[in-house]
């Protein structure tokens, strides 16, 4: 076989594998969209946490002034703290579903059909994207309500939209790490409540880094919290300042989603044996 | 018998090796837990188009021995192959070969039986063009035609099985392990998927590895069984010669307890026992 037609079969190859892989992705992520849009009495639920964030603790914090926030209202700097907060929420707890469907045995099924392990994991963390774009949806109409100067531009409602998937798939195959690890899931509903008020408390959420002390500054350099917020601030609010690049952050968070995808790939069927 | 290939996008992917009469072969196949030895050196040799038991006590090693052969789980020494193809090295040909339900109703709740088949056809590789006609061949063989567009949580315990046992064969898998596939049955909807199970056999030649503690069961299907203890297997042979070998008047409940020891529950776990209740509940 001459090199060149070896070369064209390994390309021709490769781009099998990936659209096998993807359509594998696709399928899981559909069933799942289809069935939160069947019942999508969760989607609800969740909205309640951001309205009582914003309404309640925004509107009395934006009356202490003692945090400093730039040209931008404390309330309008909080929205994308917000939104990045309830996409964390909503994804953290992702793995006590995946808990259920192993006990279910649907899991076991997946595992034994020829599908690649990483393309089911990717199938759940695009799903869980999509609820991130639910979420997305209930803040744009709470900030409106109450006010809030938003960005319209395609481009930044573009990068809203990128980031929160990102967000969601990462924090989503986070806690499948953390279900395949802790297995059950009275465990899971423990380890969880104990992540999410660290990862959330110690970002740039509710306050700038700069009002950390120093400790917990370096903590939150290392959140993917605090990226998805620095993305978000500038990009959803007129006036909004990001401390990074939204390279930067997307370079950042890109990463976190890989290696979170890799380690949940590999830990993916220590949950069911 | 039928040879049906439509919708696999290579027919060849699900078939054995040409030449291959053995649709499980296991060597010395070993599995231990830290220093719980639960599937101990055991030999197994199942030819093709057979329906093969495996039967034994609650923590017996059957379960165990099932996620080996279907690649959910690495075994500690020992080799096996399925369809061809060795559990270990090629675990990806094997998975593409076989079909499996498992002990727990499986079946997605939330989606339709048609879309529960839908996701399986897609995950097998089936193309596009093929997947409908496909799905709605295995509905149709499976009986659940007229309900395929109902959510699978409606569903009766019985309709369930039979879905799961369409999504299993779907992409015609050259083997089909079946774990407890009748637990929590009423004895209608249990002889339905017995009916179902040999018509599977004969009109398309799949081997059968099905696992169960209903020794009826045992006795009208399999046309060998094998008794699994403590990890390994004690006896095996056809139903006929087992019965033969404890008694004139046995039958296969005596030979249970006869190559089990006489004990009456020594295994399991309360994981064992959690599932097992689980799948009643979701039946009841």
């Amino acid at each position: 076989m001459s090199e060149k037609h070896a070369e064209r079969q390994t390309g021709w190859l490769s781009s099998f594998f990936l659209v096998e892989f993807f359509r594998e992705s696709l399928a899981i992520s559909e069933v799942e969209i289809k069935k939160l849009l069947r019942d999508p009495t969760e989607l609800f639920t969740r909205a309640v946490q951001p309205v009582l964030w914003l309404v309640i603790f925004g509107q009395v914090f934006s009356r202490v002034r003692g945090i400093p926030t730039g040209r931008v209202t404390y309330l309008a700097f909080l929205t994308p703290g917000i939104l990045a907060q309830s996409v964390l929420f909503s994804a953290i707890f992702y793995g006590i579903a995946v808990i259920w469907e192993r006990d279910l045995g649907i899991i076991h099924k997946l595992m034994v059909s020829p599908a690649h392990r990483t393309s089911l994991v990717l199938g759940k963390a695009v799903s869980s994207g999509f609820r991130g774009l639910v979420q997305v949806v209930i803040i744009y109409v709470l900030a409106l309500v109450m006010g809030i100067s938003l960005r319209w531009e395609p481009w930044a409602i573009g990068g809203v939209l990128l980031s929160v998937v990102l967000g969601s798939a990462i924090f989503s195959t986070f806690s499948l790490v953390i279900a395949c690890i802790v297995k059950t899931r009275e465990r899971f509903m423990g380890i969880g409540q104990i992540l999410t008020m660290p990862l959330f408390f110690a970002s740039n959420a509710i306050y700038p880094l700069e009002l950390m002390p120093p400790w917990l500054r370096w903590f939150a350099r290392f959140n993917p919290l605090t990226y998805l917020v620095d993305a978000l601030r500038s990009l959803m609010i007129q006036g909004g300042h990001s401390v990074h690049s939204f390279g930067f952050d997307l370079v950042v968070m890109v990463s976190v989603f890989i290696v979170f995808l890799l380690t949940a790939r590999r830990l993916y069927p220590t949950l069911i044996q | 018998m039928k040879t049906y290939t439509a919708g696999i996008s290579n027919p060849d992917d699900t078939k054995m090796p040409a030449g291959y009469s053995s649709a499980i072969e296991t060597h010395e196949l070993t599995r231990k837990f830290g220093d719980f030895t639960a599937v101990d050196s055991i030999n197994l040799h199942v030819p093709s188009g057979r329906i093969f038991g495996l039967i034994g006590p609650n923590g017996a090693g059957k379960t165990t021995t099932i996620k080996m052969l279907t690649t959910l789980l690495e075994p500690t020494s020992g080799t096996a192959k399925v369809a061809g193809f060795d559990v270990h090295s090629s675990s990806k040909e094997v998975r593409k070969r076989i079909g499996y339900v498992p002990q727990m109703l499986s079946a997605d709740g939330g989606l339709t039986a048609y879309e529960n088949l839908m996701l399986s056809a897609k995950l097998y590789g089936m193309k596009r063009s093929d997947r409908k006609a496909r799905v709605e061949d295995a509905l149709n063989f499976m009986n659940l035609s007229e309900s395929s567009n109902k959510l699978v949580k409606a569903y009766s315990g019985g309709m369930i099985r039979r879905l799961e046992l369409a999504q299993a064969m779907l992409h015609m898998p050259s083997v089909l392990f079946l774990d407890e596939p009748t637990i929590g049955l009423d004895p209608v909807a249990r002889r339905v998927v017995w009916e179902r199970l040999i018509a599977l056999r004969k009109e398309y030649g799949m081997t059968i590895l099905i696992t169960t503690h209903d020794m009826e069961e045992a006795d009208r299907l399999c046309d060998e069984i094998a008794l699994m203890h403590r990890g390994k297997i004690t006896i095996s042979g056809s139903p006929a010669d087992l019965k033969t070998s404890v008694g004139t008047d046995a039958n296969l409940d005596d030979v249970f307890v006869h190559y089990s020891g006489g004990v009456i529950e020594e295994g399991g776990n309360y994981r064992d026992v959690r599932k097992t209740r689980r799948t009643a509940n979701r039946l009841a």
